[in-house]
């Protein structure tokens, strides 16, 4: 039983922590935490599934398919639901704003793709048991990810681009850098990422449309626990959530599950509301 | 407003043309005929649409203090509505106990829906709106899949039969006619509250947090009683809604009926009842007539959200406030009558309230924002503060207003110290004021504006409030009428009734002054209050700060209009860098060597 938490509990984190670096990706450039996220989620799972099992395209075109749909849907929900309302972004109309998009996007898939779950195809065809390829893949393609990310925000010029924009936005206007072009990239990446936690997880959440509201929470626990922004803290913060669900699963059973994350969100939350791993911001007066 | 409100600007009162009661009562006759008279005119099919509206109501008069007052954005909704369903079919039913009456299990299941509105409630009160917006989306997630999974009591997919009302309620125009009555309450109720203090609390909550704090506001204490008000509303339509129903699943409490709760209080505008009752009108009529969208209805809704948030924000309560289309007098003057001033805050300074700093010590990281100041400001004395950008005179007024803990150093005020880092509890220590940029809610009239200063002299409680007892209607009144008075003595009378964002900048300036003279305070702090105004402008400020601080008020004062300084002050500190530079009379800081090369200039 040990054994079946751990690689259910690793491969569920995986997922979420992919999502909370949607999350912090569209946060960073844009100060703007947007319910598209667990959509992308949902739809790298949908558009795999219909790219590789309904079409029949080859595995790795149907990926990179999936990919490229997503990204769409990024630059899309930078133009129609970000850009619009950043000016006054102190009034928070931008949770209406991404919550219309996500909710527009979650009916067209109810309706064009149905509102049964439908299976994913299998990849790789590696292992079984707890070496199932649905539990380890999403941890790889988290790791790889991770690695990736961290490629770009360190050693490619726009990567640090990227960084000086999250870290001062006006500074790096001022520096001359494209900032508007840089948030519709950041936008499009983020969605990569959405893109690639679907996809990654799709044998394990199978494709199916109501999964995004479901990602769009579970994937915002990990931003909470680790801190808005922080991507090491959502990996960590993930982990740590795929392995208390899963555990709460097995030993308590589903309903108390749920009820256990949601205690455990609304906690953390009161009593360290800058994240586990997060540093408090001073207030500005 | 005519043309002739620049003559009318010396007039202490509003011009008469203001009667927003009227057409407020127009509109409510109107509304109860044709809600009484639907079944006369109309099949069995409409009024089970008008009984669904009139439930919806019960819940969305509630959440509308929560969303249209209160500014959060509670979108999971559905979650208690499910909670006050199930908790009233559980009950009759007599899953878990002997089954009670409808009548008993309604109001368990307003309770539940109070426990959970303030659990769900609470994150709200410490962080930021996403926060809070996903924990009632997470929220609504979890009851749902809980009343799927817990079959012994829900009953699980196939669900429990909905309570059945007693006669004369069992038939559809007996339930039509009781939901239409508690919608009618609930509308009176939650209007009562937008109208107290607390619904005005709510709204400078929402739009200008620091200076609610600085009235004397406390975040928490408003937003918690609001949270069990709209979760026992939002429980007791979800008995309602239960009756509705012959049986109760899961499926009924679909997210769409959340996004249904919250967009008509956005088509209908924030801060109003009227706007949200004709926007949950207009919803649920609106997949009626377009049958052949059902399907659509979650993107239709959708789409709707979106519109309204980039198209018109201000909703429908904006398309209806005829009152502010009219144009206001382009060439207004502000003319205070300070000698009205004294019988408003009378000389009563027994305890001799004198402001001490000593040796405060702020540090931002590495960077010492105020390094070691000292100064004094005795009753009756305008004190003034000066220096460079940067040298830390606004960051000594955060200070003293308990933004920003110092790291060291005393402040003591009268008898006893200050305590650091308590903003709300300044306002009851008798500490009022005003900001560099004017922190004034817009969307509301100048004289509620004007009133949220008064807030720590309201005593009449959440209840009283709610059931519009005289207490609070009194002391409603009493505010109002001081509101007034003050409004005349900085000379903005005649703009009272006006929506607060239509003024000009040098009159927000005044109103926020009046707001601080609300509580009559012993110590007033004014920030940059001559920036943006014209000379003549300046001169009328500084008559009016003398003659607050002739009646016994402290002022301690921040500004760069030197002149202003130096004709009004009595003492005055020149800060540079954080440290004093120099302090004394204003002509000894005027020959000051090193004042006059490091701020005045040669």
């Amino acid at each position: 039983m040990f054994a079946s938490i751990l690689a259910a509990g690793l491969a569920a984190g995986a997922i979420y922590a992919l999502v909370g670096i949607t999350y912090n990706t569209m946060y960073s450039t844009s100060r703007v935490m947007s319910f598209t996220a667990g959509q992308l989620g949902m739809l790298g799972g949908v558009f795999g599934s219909y790219f590789i099992l309904k079409l029949g395209l080859p595995i790795i075109v149907g990926f990179l398919a999936t990919l490229v749909c997503c990204a769409i849907i990024g630059f899309i929900t930078e133009i129609v639901a970000v850009r619009p309302v950043l000016k006054s972004l102190d009034q928070h109309l931008y949770v209406l704003s991404t919550l219309a998009l996500a909710l527009m996007i979650q009916q067209v898939t109810a309706i064009e793709w149905g509102t049964e779950p439908r299976p994913f195809p299998k990849l790789v065809g590696w292992g079984e048991g707890v070496w199932d390829e649905k539990f380890w893949i999403p941890v790889v393609a988290c790791a790889l990810t991770i690695i990736g990310l961290e490629f770009l925000y360190r050693r490619t010029l726009v990567g640090r681009a990227f960084v000086a924009v999250a870290e001062d936005n006006f500074a790096a206007q001022a520096l001359g850098l494209p900032e508007r072009g840089l948030r519709v990239a950041s936008y499009m990446l983020a969605a990569v990422v959405g893109g690639i936690a679907g996809f990654s997880g799709g044998e394990l959440l199978l494709a199916f449309f109501a999964n995004g509201a479901l990602l769009n929470f579970y994937g915002f626990v990990p931003v909470a626990l680790g801190g808005l922004g922080n991507n090491r803290g959502a990996v960590i913060g993930g982990l740590i959530l795929g392995l208390f669900q899963q555990a709460a699963n097995f030993l308590v059973g589903g309903i108390f599950a749920s009820v256990a994350v949601f205690t455990l969100f609304i906690v953390v939350l009161l009593a360290a509301p800058q994240g586990l791993f997060g540093s408090a911001v001073a207030r500005r007066v | 407003m005519s043309t002739h409100a620049a003559a009318n600007s010396t007039q202490p009162s509003a011009p008469a043309q203001y009667q927003p009661a009227r057409s407020q009562l127009l509109w409510l006759v109107a509304a109860v005929v044709i809600a009484v008279g639907l079944p006369y005119v109309s099949n069995d099919y409409w009024v089970s649409i008008g009984t669904r509206a009139a439930i919806y109501w019960v819940l969305i008069s509630g959440l509308n203090l929560v969303v249209g007052f209160a500014g959060q954005l509670a979108i999971g909704y559905v979650a208690l509505l499910t909670i006050g369903a199930y908790t009233t079919s559980v009950l009759t039913a007599g899953k878990i106990f002997d089954p009670i009456s409808v009548w008993l299990a309604l109001p368990v299941a307003a309770v539940m829906g109070a426990i959970f509105g303030v659990i769900v409630g609470l994150p709200a009160l410490r962080l930021r709106t996403f926060y809070f917006a996903m924990t009632t989306l997470g929220f609504a997630t979890i009851v749902t899949q809980i009343a799927l999974a817990w079959q012994s009591v829900t009953g699980g997919g196939i669900g429990i039969p909905g309570p059945e009302m007693p006669a004369p309620f069992d038939d559809n125009l007996g339930f039509y006619y009781l939901c239409l009555a508690l919608a009618a309450a609930c509308t009176w109720l939650t209007a009562n509250i937008a109208r107290s203090r607390f619904g005005s609390g709510l709204v400078a909550v929402r739009d200008a947090e620091v200076a609610a704090e600085a009235c004397g506001i406390s975040k928490s204490s408003l937003l918690i009683p609001v949270f069990i008000l709209a979760g026992a509303l939002a429980a007791f339509s979800g008995g309602l809604f239960a009756g509705l129903q012959t049986y109760v699943t899961p499926d009924a409490f679909t997210f769409e009926l959340s996004l249904l709760f919250f967009i008509s209080i956005l088509i209908g505008g924030r801060g109003s009842i009227y706007g949200p009752m004709i926007g949950t009108i207009i919803l649920v009529i609106l997949p009626e007539i377009a049958a052949p969208l059902a399907a659509w209805s979650t993107f239709l809704y959708a789409f709707l959200l979106l519109v309204i948030v980039l198209a018109m924000p201000g909703g429908i309560a904006v398309l209806l406030d005829f009152n502010n289309r009219r144009p206001l007098a382009k060439h207004r003057t502000i003319a205070p009558q300070t000698a009205m001033l004294a019988d408003l805050n009378p000389h009563n300074r027994s305890h001799n309230s004198s402001l001490e700093l000593t040796g405060i010590v702020l540090t931002f990281g590495s960077v010492r924002a105020i390094d070691g100041v000292t100064l004094s400001v005795k009753p009756g004395k305008i004190h003034g503060l000066i220096g460079p950008n940067g040298s830390g005179k606004t960051t000594t007024l955060n200070v003293i207003s308990g933004y920003y803990s110092p790291n060291q150093g005393t402040m003591t005020f009268g008898q006893t110290a200050l305590p650091a880092g308590r903003p709300h509890l300044r306002a009851s220590r008798g500490i009022a004021r005003t900001f560099q940029t004017p922190r004034i809610v817009g969307e509301i009239s100048v004289l509620e504006n004007v009133m949220i200063g008064g807030a720590t002299k309201g005593k009449a409680s959440f209840l009283e409030a709610l059931l519009a007892m005289p207490k609070e209607k009194v002391e409603r009144n009493a505010l109002k009428q001081r509101a007034l008075a003050l409004l005349a003595v900085v000379g903005l009378g005649s703009l009272a009734h006006v929506r607060t964002d239509r003024l000009q900048h040098s009159e927000l300036r005044f109103i926020e002054i009046a707001r601080a003279l609300m509580i009559a305070p012993d110590f007033l702090m004014l920030d940059e209050p001559a920036a943006g105004l014209s000379g003549d402008e300046i001169n009328k400020l500084g008559v009016l700060i003398q003659a607050i601080s002739a009646c016994g008020t402290g002022v301690l004062l921040v500004e760069h209009h030197v002149d202003l300084i130096f004709a009004i002050c009595d003492d005055v500190t020149v800060l540079n860098l954080g440290k004093i530079l120099a302090a004394g009379t204003p002509d000894e800081i005027r020959a000051h060597k090193e004042v006059v090369n490091a701020y005045l200039g040669g």
